[in-house]
């Protein structure tokens, strides 16, 4: 059965001034659609136009030209509060530096983006713990990130990227500032989140980590180099199926 | 987003902010707490004045007219115009009472100032009043003690008198003065009456250091060419003004005026003085404020100052609240309530210290600090929060969130 598209890129285009004169193509026409339930790794070296991609998918940013639909909905040129909405309820951000507020415990941290979306104080905190307990973290609740391990807190930003339900989780480098071992814990944990029928992004430069994913999307000095199937994956879905 | 989350959310952040940042935020909130408290002593100086004078002021009677040859209040310069008036004559006061349909009283009086000597104590420059047994009538003033001269007393110049709280206290240091033989610019007087305490500014020279006595034995121990001044009150059913115009036609009657001439005398009233004091004390106020204004604006500029650094420090911080959906109007009012809140906390230590210092300056000055003037300082102090945070929230509000996620 073929899920709705969630994410449609249509020729994304998108350039910077440097000076007067001199424009920089980050992105020249990058054509992208992601299903629901989509497990996939956007790979690429420095570079390579593959933060910007990124920032376009998170809505952090908008395309210098071309059409992006978000659930049907086009944001390519939405303002600045419509895009923080969009961010508020969609998307769920996990970043390679956690990026917690240093001041706040694993709770409110876990429960801001409920804040922004006006949600009840007695709605917010139920549903901070229920996130905090998916991912193993239920005894931490009242810690600070400086009280945590980087694994640890790391789980604290994936709690807090899954508590609004987003249709998307973007991860920018989950693992990059995380020994292997923590690593693979935290790619675990997406593959569960994965498995419960979320739509995960993964950007990375890791072929290791993009492996975990189902299908990897190189992107080359700007465009799509390739768009593939991860073969062990296919094949699981297959006996699976 | 509901408004008031938001401002919980950032008044959460801004404790928070100013809990980790605690030396930073005392020195910052220090402009503001000298501007709060200048302003406090400013409002609390003019009050206690305006309250003062009010209750001084109301000793002259709020219905009381006071006809002489000098008004209380010359806005023509010209001096000699009044030092040439003819004198006023004790008698005008049976001719305004035998024509006046408005008034209720009418009493001449003469001042003077005379040592007052009992036993060995003596009181330099007492202030002497001859007048009527009118004078209680018409000014409305209180005897705790004793009693005003009667008719027969005044006419016949009897050697009585009725003495201030101030005379009082310092003839008979406590003792019951009633009876006594008191001595006035050498002549004896007996008291038969002691007058109620006014206090307040004037009382120095107005009720309270005052001798009353029979304005005929007045004229003649201390001299009879004295410029009089009549008191006349005005009936309590009686509107002052219609008063004011039937006594002047009977004063131009006394004084043989025709048509053709200019008054030549002054009818005064206590709302004269009122119109005095209150262009005396907005030019006060107007000093005052403008540099308690410029102590504010100084405070208010560290306070900018301090926001955007904070703003600038907390870049990073902006951009995850951004990325994770906070809108521009989110941020902004974060910041706001930020530097609002610092500003509120020196208000309320600049009140806290403003109290005390307000009692001292009581000693020279009469302040007071009612509820009104504590709600201007926290009014004052949150609006120089919400201004001079205005900017550097702004700007917060405006950082794009792909580049204050970057910063480092």
């Amino acid at each position: 059965m073929e899920q709705p598209v969630v994410i449609n890129l249509q020729q994304i285009v998108k350039s910077y001034e440097m000076g007067a004169v001199e424009k920089v193509l980050a992105l020249r026409g990058v054509s992208v659609k992601i299903h629901r339930n989509e497990y996939v790794a956007i790979m690429g070296p420095s570079g390579s136009g593959k933060s910007t991609l990124m920032n376009i998918i998170g809505c952090l940013d908008t395309p210098t030209s071309g059409l992006y639909e978000f659930n049907g909905v086009n944001v390519s040129d939405m303002n600045d509060n419509q895009l923080a909405k969009v961010r508020n309820k969609e998307i769920g951000f996990v970043f390679q530096t956690f990026n917690l507020l240093a001041r706040s415990d694993s709770l409110h941290n876990v429960e801001l983006p409920l804040i922004y979306a006006g949600v009840s104080s007695s709605d917010r905190r139920r549903r901070a713990m229920e996130a905090l307990t998916e991912v193993g973290l239920a005894e931490r609740v009242h810690h600070k990130p400086n009280e945590l391990s980087g694994g640890q807190r790391q789980r604290v930003a994936v709690a807090r990227a899954l508590v609004s339900k987003p249709s998307i989780i973007l991860a920018d480098e989950p693992t990059g500032n995380l020994d292997s071992k923590t690593g693979d814990e935290i790619m675990a944990l997406f593959a569960e989140i994965h498995r419960q029928g979320n739509t995960i992004i993964l950007v990375t430069h890791e072929e290791s980590i993009a492996e975990n994913a189902h299908r990897i999307i190189r992107i080359r000095d700007g465009a799509v180099a390739s768009d593939e199937l991860v073969k062990q994956h296919t094949e699981q879905m297959a006996v699976a199926s | 987003m509901n408004f008031w989350l938001e401002v919980k959310e950032g008044l959460l952040i801004a404790l928070f902010a100013i809990r980790a940042n605690k030396m930073r935020s005392i020195l910052t909130t220090l402009g503001i707490v000298i501007g709060i408290v200048s302003v406090t002593l400013m409002a609390s100086a003019i009050e206690g004045l305006n309250r003062s004078f009010e209750k001084s002021a109301s000793a002259f009677g709020a219905k009381v007219l006071y006809v002489g040859k000098w008004p209380w209040v010359n806005n023509d310069d010209d001096w000699w115009k009044f030092r040439n008036r003819r004198d006023m004559k004790v008698e005008y006061a049976a001719f305004i009472q035998q024509h006046a349909t408005s008034i209720d009283a009418v009493a001449p009086t003469v001042s003077t100032l005379r040592d007052a000597r009992y036993n060995s104590q003596l009181m330099i420059g007492a202030f002497v009043t001859g007048t009527t047994w009118g004078y209680q009538r018409a000014s409305g003033t209180t005897i705790i003690d004793g009693r005003f001269f009667s008719q027969q007393e005044s006419d016949g110049g009897t050697p009585v008198c009725i003495i201030g709280a101030n005379v009082s206290d310092n003839l008979f240091l406590g003792q019951d003065p009633m009876g006594k033989t008191i001595k006035v610019g050498g002549f004896p007087y007996t008291v038969i009456g002691l007058m109620e305490k006014q206090g307040g500014m004037f009382g120095s020279f107005a009720a309270d250091n005052r001798v009353y006595v029979p304005i005929n034995s007045f004229m003649n121990q201390f001299g009879g060419h004295r410029d009089v001044t009549l008191n006349v009150r005005v009936a309590s059913d009686k509107d002052l003004d219609d008063s004011k115009e039937e006594l002047r036609g009977i004063m131009r009657l006394a004084r043989h005026l025709k048509p053709s001439q200019e008054d030549d005398f002054s009818i005064n009233q206590q709302d004269l003085l009122l119109q005095v004091f209150n262009s005396f004390t907005s030019v006060i106020a107007i000093i005052g404020f403008f540099i308690t204004g410029l102590s504010l604006f100084v405070g208010g500029i560290g306070i900018m100052n301090i926001m955007y650094v904070s703003v600038t420090e907390r870049t990073k911080e902006i951009g995850i609240r951004k990325a994770i959906g906070a809108k521009r109007r989110t941020i902004l009012l974060q910041f706001l309530v930020e530097s609002a809140i610092i500003c509120l906390i020196g208000g309320l230590i600049g009140l806290v210290i403003s109290y005390p210092l307000s009692l001292i300056v009581d000693q020279v000055l009469p302040t007071s600090m009612p509820i009104s003037v504590v709600a201007l300082a926290i009014f004052i102090s949150l609006a120089v929060g919400v201004i001079s945070g205005f900017l550097p929230s702004n700007r917060a509000s405006k950082l794009d969130p792909v580049d204050a996620l970057r910063y480092e």
